[in-house]
Protein backbone atom coordinates (compact mmCIF):
# COMPACT_ATOMS: atom_id res chain seq x y z
CA UNK A 1 0.00 0.00 0.00
CA UNK A 2 1.06 3.62 -0.54
CA UNK A 3 1.58 5.47 2.71
CA UNK A 4 1.97 9.24 2.70
CA UNK A 5 3.98 10.64 5.60
CA UNK A 6 4.63 14.25 6.65
CA UNK A 7 7.53 16.20 8.18
CA UNK A 8 9.24 15.64 5.81
CA UNK A 9 6.64 14.82 3.18
CA UNK A 10 7.35 11.42 1.60
CA UNK A 11 5.58 8.32 0.31
CA UNK A 12 6.56 4.79 1.29
CA UNK A 13 5.40 1.37 0.07
CA UNK A 14 4.28 -1.04 2.79
CA UNK A 15 3.10 -4.59 2.20
CA UNK A 16 -0.59 -5.14 3.01
CA UNK A 17 -2.88 -6.34 4.41
CA UNK A 18 -1.95 -4.94 7.77
CA UNK A 19 -3.69 -3.65 10.87
CA UNK A 20 -3.32 0.09 11.56
CA UNK A 21 -1.71 -0.73 14.89
CA UNK A 22 0.95 -2.86 13.18
CA UNK A 23 1.59 -0.23 10.52
CA UNK A 24 2.25 2.41 13.17
CA UNK A 25 4.51 0.05 15.09
CA UNK A 26 6.46 -0.75 11.91
CA UNK A 27 6.91 2.96 11.19
CA UNK A 28 7.81 3.59 14.86
CA UNK A 29 5.01 6.16 15.26
CA UNK A 30 3.06 6.86 18.45
CA UNK A 31 -0.71 6.45 17.94
CA UNK A 32 -1.27 9.50 20.17
CA UNK A 33 0.73 11.72 17.78
CA UNK A 34 -0.95 10.87 14.46
CA UNK A 35 -4.21 10.24 12.63
CA UNK A 36 -4.45 7.50 10.02
CA UNK A 37 -6.62 8.43 7.04
CA UNK A 38 -7.78 6.07 4.26
CA UNK A 39 -9.12 8.10 1.34
CA UNK A 40 -10.82 10.81 3.39
CA UNK A 41 -11.96 8.54 6.24
CA UNK A 42 -10.32 8.14 9.62
CA UNK A 43 -9.48 4.56 10.61
CA UNK A 44 -8.93 3.10 14.08
CA UNK A 45 -6.08 0.89 15.31
CA UNK A 46 -7.94 -2.39 14.74
CA UNK A 47 -8.87 -1.59 11.10
CA UNK A 48 -7.18 -3.70 8.45
CA UNK A 49 -5.53 -1.80 5.61
CA UNK A 50 -5.47 -3.49 2.21
CA UNK A 51 -2.63 -3.66 -0.30
CA UNK A 52 -4.49 -1.36 -2.71
CA UNK A 53 -5.24 1.34 -0.10
CA UNK A 54 -3.85 4.86 -0.19
CA UNK A 55 -3.09 5.92 3.35
CA UNK A 56 -2.15 9.26 4.83
CA UNK A 57 -0.51 9.44 8.22
CA UNK A 58 -1.14 12.95 9.46
CA UNK A 59 0.75 14.31 12.47
CA UNK A 60 -1.39 16.13 15.03
CA UNK A 61 1.34 17.94 16.96
CA UNK A 62 1.84 21.65 16.42
CA UNK A 63 4.43 24.00 17.87
CA UNK A 64 1.93 25.63 20.22
CA UNK B 1 -14.33 -0.99 16.33
CA UNK B 2 -17.82 0.30 17.10
CA UNK B 3 -18.84 3.65 18.54
CA UNK B 4 -19.55 3.35 22.28
CA UNK B 5 -22.64 5.54 21.99
CA UNK B 6 -24.34 4.23 18.85
CA UNK B 7 -24.08 1.26 16.41
CA UNK B 8 -21.91 3.08 13.82
CA UNK B 9 -18.28 2.37 13.02
CA UNK B 10 -15.85 4.27 15.27
CA UNK B 11 -13.43 6.74 13.70
CA UNK B 12 -11.47 7.61 16.84
CA UNK B 13 -10.56 5.71 19.98
CA UNK B 14 -10.03 7.87 23.08
CA UNK B 15 -8.18 5.69 25.61
CA UNK B 16 -8.12 8.42 28.31
CA UNK B 17 -11.92 8.25 28.43
CA UNK B 18 -12.10 4.46 27.73
CA UNK B 19 -14.26 5.20 24.71
CA UNK B 20 -14.48 5.39 20.92
CA UNK B 21 -16.73 7.54 18.75
CA UNK B 22 -18.19 7.58 15.25
CA UNK B 23 -18.13 10.84 13.26
CA UNK B 24 -21.37 12.19 14.68
CA UNK B 25 -20.65 11.24 18.30
CA UNK B 26 -17.08 12.61 18.02
CA UNK B 27 -18.49 15.94 16.84
CA UNK B 28 -20.96 15.94 19.75
CA UNK B 29 -18.14 15.07 22.16
CA UNK B 30 -15.90 17.93 20.95
CA UNK B 31 -18.75 20.46 20.99
CA UNK B 32 -19.80 19.21 24.44
CA UNK B 33 -16.29 19.59 25.89
CA UNK B 34 -16.03 23.14 24.52
CA UNK B 35 -19.48 24.06 25.85
CA UNK B 36 -18.56 22.59 29.23
CA UNK B 37 -15.33 24.63 29.40
CA UNK B 38 -17.11 27.83 28.35
CA UNK B 39 -19.87 27.43 30.94
CA UNK B 40 -17.95 25.83 33.84
CA UNK B 41 -15.12 28.37 33.64
CA UNK B 42 -17.51 31.28 32.96
CA UNK B 43 -15.56 32.22 29.81
CA UNK B 44 -18.39 34.06 28.01
CA UNK B 45 -22.06 33.86 27.17
CA UNK B 46 -24.13 34.17 24.02
CA UNK B 47 -24.48 37.89 24.76
CA UNK B 48 -20.71 38.42 24.33
CA UNK B 49 -18.78 39.25 21.17
CA UNK B 50 -15.86 36.84 21.03
CA UNK B 51 -12.68 37.47 19.04
CA UNK B 52 -10.99 34.19 18.06
CA UNK B 53 -7.28 34.37 17.21
CA UNK B 54 -6.75 32.11 14.19
CA UNK B 55 -3.62 30.79 12.50
CA UNK B 56 -5.19 28.57 9.83
CA UNK B 57 -4.23 25.46 11.83
CA UNK B 58 -6.54 22.72 13.14
CA UNK B 59 -6.97 24.12 16.65
CA UNK B 60 -8.00 27.69 15.90
CA UNK B 61 -10.23 26.75 12.96
CA UNK B 62 -11.90 24.01 15.01
CA UNK B 63 -12.48 26.50 17.82
CA UNK B 64 -14.02 29.01 15.43
CA UNK B 65 -16.17 26.31 13.82
CA UNK B 66 -17.40 24.88 17.13
CA UNK B 67 -18.21 28.26 18.70
CA UNK B 68 -20.01 29.37 15.54
CA UNK B 69 -21.97 26.08 15.41
CA UNK B 70 -22.93 26.45 19.08
CA UNK B 71 -24.38 29.89 18.33
CA UNK B 72 -21.78 32.18 19.92
CA UNK B 73 -21.05 35.57 18.30
CA UNK B 74 -17.56 35.08 16.93
CA UNK B 75 -15.19 37.03 14.70
CA UNK B 76 -11.65 36.07 13.72
CA UNK B 77 -8.26 37.76 13.96
CA UNK B 78 -5.32 36.66 11.81
CA UNK B 79 -1.84 38.08 12.36
CA UNK B 80 0.15 37.78 9.13
CA UNK B 81 3.70 37.16 10.34
CA UNK B 82 5.17 37.31 6.85
CA UNK B 83 6.76 33.83 6.94
CA UNK B 84 7.01 33.45 3.15
CA UNK B 85 4.69 30.98 1.43
CA UNK B 86 3.67 29.41 4.73
CA UNK B 87 1.95 32.64 5.81
CA UNK B 88 0.38 33.07 2.36
CA UNK B 89 -1.09 29.55 2.47
CA UNK B 90 -2.34 29.83 6.05
CA UNK B 91 -3.90 33.25 5.41
CA UNK B 92 -5.71 31.90 2.32
CA UNK B 93 -7.15 29.06 4.46
CA UNK B 94 -8.40 31.55 7.07
CA UNK B 95 -9.94 33.83 4.44
CA UNK B 96 -11.76 30.95 2.73
CA UNK B 97 -12.94 29.56 6.08
CA UNK B 98 -14.37 32.83 7.44
CA UNK B 99 -15.84 33.89 4.10
CA UNK B 100 -17.71 30.56 3.73
CA UNK B 101 -19.30 31.12 7.15
CA UNK B 102 -19.93 34.85 6.73
CA UNK B 103 -17.68 35.71 9.70
CA UNK B 104 -15.83 39.00 10.22
CA UNK B 105 -12.07 38.63 9.78
CA UNK B 106 -9.55 41.17 11.10
CA UNK B 107 -6.07 40.91 9.59
CA UNK B 108 -2.93 42.49 10.99
CA UNK B 109 -0.04 42.59 8.51
CA UNK B 110 3.37 42.62 10.18
CA UNK B 111 5.21 43.67 7.03
CA UNK B 112 2.89 46.66 6.57
CA UNK B 113 2.62 47.81 10.16
CA UNK B 114 5.96 46.81 11.69
CA UNK B 115 7.87 47.16 8.41
CA UNK B 116 9.29 43.61 8.41
CA UNK B 117 8.28 39.98 8.74
CA UNK B 118 8.88 38.00 11.93
CA UNK B 119 12.18 36.42 10.82
CA UNK B 120 13.75 39.78 9.89
CA UNK B 121 12.47 41.37 13.10
CA UNK B 122 13.83 38.52 15.21
CA UNK B 123 17.22 38.78 13.46
CA UNK B 124 17.36 42.52 14.08
CA UNK B 125 16.92 42.08 17.80
CA UNK B 126 18.85 38.79 18.05
CA UNK B 127 15.96 36.86 19.56
CA UNK B 128 14.59 33.45 18.53
CA UNK B 129 11.70 33.88 16.04
CA UNK B 130 9.24 31.95 18.26
CA UNK B 131 9.89 34.20 21.24
CA UNK B 132 9.49 37.43 19.19
CA UNK B 133 6.40 35.92 17.56
CA UNK B 134 4.78 35.27 20.96
CA UNK B 135 5.34 38.87 22.10
CA UNK B 136 4.00 40.32 18.84
CA UNK B 137 0.92 38.08 18.72
CA UNK B 138 0.00 38.73 22.36
CA UNK B 139 0.28 42.49 21.75
CA UNK B 140 -1.95 42.52 18.68
CA UNK B 141 -4.47 39.99 20.04
CA UNK B 142 -5.05 42.25 23.02
CA UNK B 143 -4.92 45.48 20.99
CA UNK B 144 -7.52 44.38 18.41
CA UNK B 145 -9.84 42.93 21.08
CA UNK B 146 -9.76 46.18 23.08
CA UNK B 147 -9.88 48.56 20.08
CA UNK B 148 -12.88 46.83 18.50
CA UNK B 149 -14.72 46.32 21.78
CA UNK B 150 -14.78 42.50 21.93
CA UNK B 151 -15.61 41.24 25.41
CA UNK B 152 -13.19 38.35 25.23
CA UNK B 153 -10.31 36.96 23.20
CA UNK B 154 -10.28 33.17 22.63
CA UNK B 155 -7.26 31.15 21.52
CA UNK B 156 -7.02 27.55 20.31
CA UNK B 157 -4.66 26.27 23.04
CA UNK B 158 -5.48 22.63 23.73
CA UNK B 159 -4.73 20.11 26.50
CA UNK B 160 -1.39 19.14 24.90
CA UNK B 161 -0.32 22.79 24.59
CA UNK B 162 -1.14 23.50 28.23
CA UNK B 163 0.31 20.26 29.62
CA UNK B 164 3.57 20.69 27.66
CA UNK B 165 3.88 24.33 28.72
CA UNK B 166 3.29 23.32 32.33
CA UNK B 167 5.93 20.59 32.01
CA UNK B 168 8.42 23.13 30.60
CA UNK B 169 7.74 25.58 33.43
CA UNK B 170 7.92 22.91 36.13
CA UNK B 171 11.13 21.37 34.76
CA UNK B 172 12.84 24.72 35.20
CA UNK B 173 10.78 25.71 38.27
CA UNK B 174 9.58 28.86 36.56
CA UNK B 175 6.86 29.20 39.16
CA UNK B 176 6.26 32.87 38.31
CA UNK B 177 4.61 31.72 35.06
CA UNK B 178 2.25 29.22 36.69
CA UNK B 179 -0.37 31.81 37.62
CA UNK B 180 -0.90 32.55 33.92
CA UNK B 181 -1.49 28.89 33.04
CA UNK B 182 -5.22 28.77 33.72
CA UNK B 183 -7.80 28.65 30.92
CA UNK B 184 -9.17 32.09 31.86
CA UNK B 185 -7.19 35.30 32.31
CA UNK B 186 -9.43 38.10 33.57
CA UNK B 187 -9.74 41.61 32.13
CA UNK B 188 -8.15 42.73 35.36
CA UNK B 189 -7.19 46.30 34.42
CA UNK B 190 -8.22 48.87 31.81
CA UNK B 191 -6.78 48.00 28.42
CA UNK B 192 -6.55 44.27 29.13
CA UNK B 193 -8.99 41.99 27.29
CA UNK B 194 -10.24 38.85 29.01
CA UNK B 195 -8.47 35.82 27.49
CA UNK B 196 -9.83 32.27 27.36
CA UNK B 197 -8.80 28.82 26.09
CA UNK B 198 -12.01 26.86 25.42
CA UNK B 199 -10.14 23.83 23.97
CA UNK B 200 -8.19 23.07 27.16
CA UNK B 201 -10.27 19.94 27.84
CA UNK B 202 -9.44 18.41 24.43
CA UNK B 203 -6.28 16.62 23.28
CA UNK B 204 -4.90 17.77 19.96
CA UNK B 205 -5.54 14.39 18.38
CA UNK B 206 -9.25 14.73 19.19
CA UNK B 207 -9.28 18.23 17.69
CA UNK B 208 -7.45 17.08 14.54
CA UNK B 209 -9.97 14.22 14.20
CA UNK B 210 -12.87 16.71 14.51
CA UNK B 211 -11.26 18.83 11.76
CA UNK B 212 -10.87 15.79 9.47
CA UNK B 213 -14.38 14.34 9.93
CA UNK B 214 -15.98 17.77 9.54
CA UNK B 215 -13.81 18.47 6.48
CA UNK B 216 -12.28 21.68 7.84
CA UNK B 217 -9.67 22.86 5.36
CA UNK B 218 -6.77 23.67 7.71
CA UNK B 219 -3.05 24.04 7.08
CA UNK B 220 -1.46 20.69 7.92
CA UNK B 221 2.17 21.75 7.50
CA UNK B 222 3.97 22.97 10.60
CA UNK B 223 5.29 26.53 10.89
CA UNK B 224 8.89 26.34 9.53
CA UNK B 225 10.11 28.26 12.58
CA UNK B 226 8.77 25.59 14.95
CA UNK B 227 11.24 22.91 13.79
CA UNK B 228 13.17 21.79 16.84
CA UNK B 229 10.99 23.86 19.21
CA UNK B 230 11.17 22.74 22.87
CA UNK B 231 7.37 22.50 23.01
CA UNK B 232 7.43 19.71 20.43
CA UNK B 233 9.91 17.78 22.54
CA UNK B 234 7.75 18.18 25.65
CA UNK B 235 4.67 17.09 23.69
CA UNK B 236 6.51 14.02 22.44
CA UNK B 237 7.56 13.09 25.99
CA UNK B 238 3.97 13.51 27.23
CA UNK B 239 2.66 11.41 24.32
CA UNK B 240 5.03 8.59 25.30
CA UNK B 241 3.75 8.73 28.86
CA UNK B 242 0.16 8.89 27.57
CA UNK B 243 0.71 5.76 25.43
CA UNK B 244 1.87 3.82 28.50
CA UNK B 245 -0.67 5.33 30.85
CA UNK B 246 -3.74 6.92 29.21
CA UNK B 247 -5.00 9.97 31.08
CA UNK B 248 -1.55 11.21 32.13
CA UNK B 249 -1.83 14.54 30.31
CA UNK B 250 -5.21 15.45 31.72
CA UNK B 251 -4.25 14.29 35.22
CA UNK B 252 -1.15 16.50 35.02
CA UNK B 253 -2.83 19.68 33.74
CA UNK B 254 -6.29 19.38 35.24
CA UNK B 255 -4.71 18.26 38.53
CA UNK B 256 -2.59 21.42 38.49
CA UNK B 257 -5.71 23.56 37.90
CA UNK B 258 -7.60 21.85 40.75
CA UNK B 259 -4.66 22.32 43.12
CA UNK B 260 -4.35 25.97 42.14
CA UNK B 261 -8.07 26.53 42.74
CA UNK B 262 -7.96 24.76 46.11
CA UNK B 263 -4.99 26.83 47.28
CA UNK B 264 -6.87 30.06 46.67
CA UNK B 265 -4.70 32.99 47.70
CA UNK B 266 -4.55 36.24 45.84
CA UNK B 267 -6.63 36.19 42.63
CA UNK B 268 -5.04 36.91 39.30
CA UNK B 269 -7.08 40.12 39.04
CA UNK B 270 -5.67 41.29 42.39
CA UNK B 271 -2.10 40.43 41.37
CA UNK B 272 -2.52 42.21 38.04
CA UNK B 273 -4.00 45.31 39.64
CA UNK B 274 -1.04 45.48 42.00
CA UNK B 275 1.58 45.02 39.29
CA UNK B 276 0.31 46.41 35.98
CA UNK B 277 0.34 49.96 34.64
CA UNK B 278 -0.07 51.40 31.13
CA UNK B 279 2.97 51.24 28.84
CA UNK B 280 4.30 54.77 28.26
CA UNK B 281 4.54 54.12 24.52
CA UNK B 282 1.39 52.17 23.55
CA UNK B 283 -0.80 52.29 26.66
CA UNK B 284 -1.23 48.50 26.95
CA UNK B 285 -0.87 47.11 30.49
CA UNK B 286 2.66 46.06 31.48
CA UNK B 287 4.70 45.42 34.62
CA UNK B 288 7.49 47.74 33.41
CA UNK B 289 7.50 51.33 32.21
CA UNK B 290 7.58 50.18 28.56
CA UNK B 291 5.98 46.90 27.46
CA UNK B 292 7.98 44.07 25.86
CA UNK B 293 6.47 44.72 22.45
CA UNK B 294 7.43 48.41 22.41
CA UNK B 295 10.93 47.63 23.78
CA UNK B 296 11.38 45.06 21.03
CA UNK B 297 10.20 47.39 18.28
CA UNK B 298 12.39 50.25 19.57
CA UNK B 299 15.39 47.91 19.50
CA UNK B 300 14.56 46.75 15.95
CA UNK B 301 14.26 50.35 14.72
CA UNK B 302 17.51 51.38 16.46
CA UNK B 303 19.39 48.41 14.95
CA UNK B 304 18.06 49.13 11.48
CA UNK B 305 18.92 52.86 11.60
CA UNK B 306 22.35 53.67 10.07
Amino acid sequence: MKVLLCHPSREVDIMGPKRVKELLRELKLLPEAVLVIRGDELVTEDDILRQEDHIEIRPVMSGG
Amino acid sequence: MRCRKCPHKAVLEIPRHHTAFCKRCLTEFVCGQVERAVKHDKMFTKADRVLVAVSGGKDSLTLLDVLHTLGYHVAALYVDLGIGDYSKRSKAKVEAFTSARGLVLHVHELKEDEGAGINDLANLISRPACSACGTIKRHHFNRVAVEYGYSVLATGHNLDDEASRLLGNVLRWQTEYLDKQGPVLPASVDGFAKKVKPLYRLAEREIAAYAVVNKLDYIVEECPNAVGAKMLLYKDVLNRLEAESPGTKQAFYWGFLAKQEAEGGRTMAESDQAMLRPCVACGQPTTAETCNYCKMMARAIATKAP
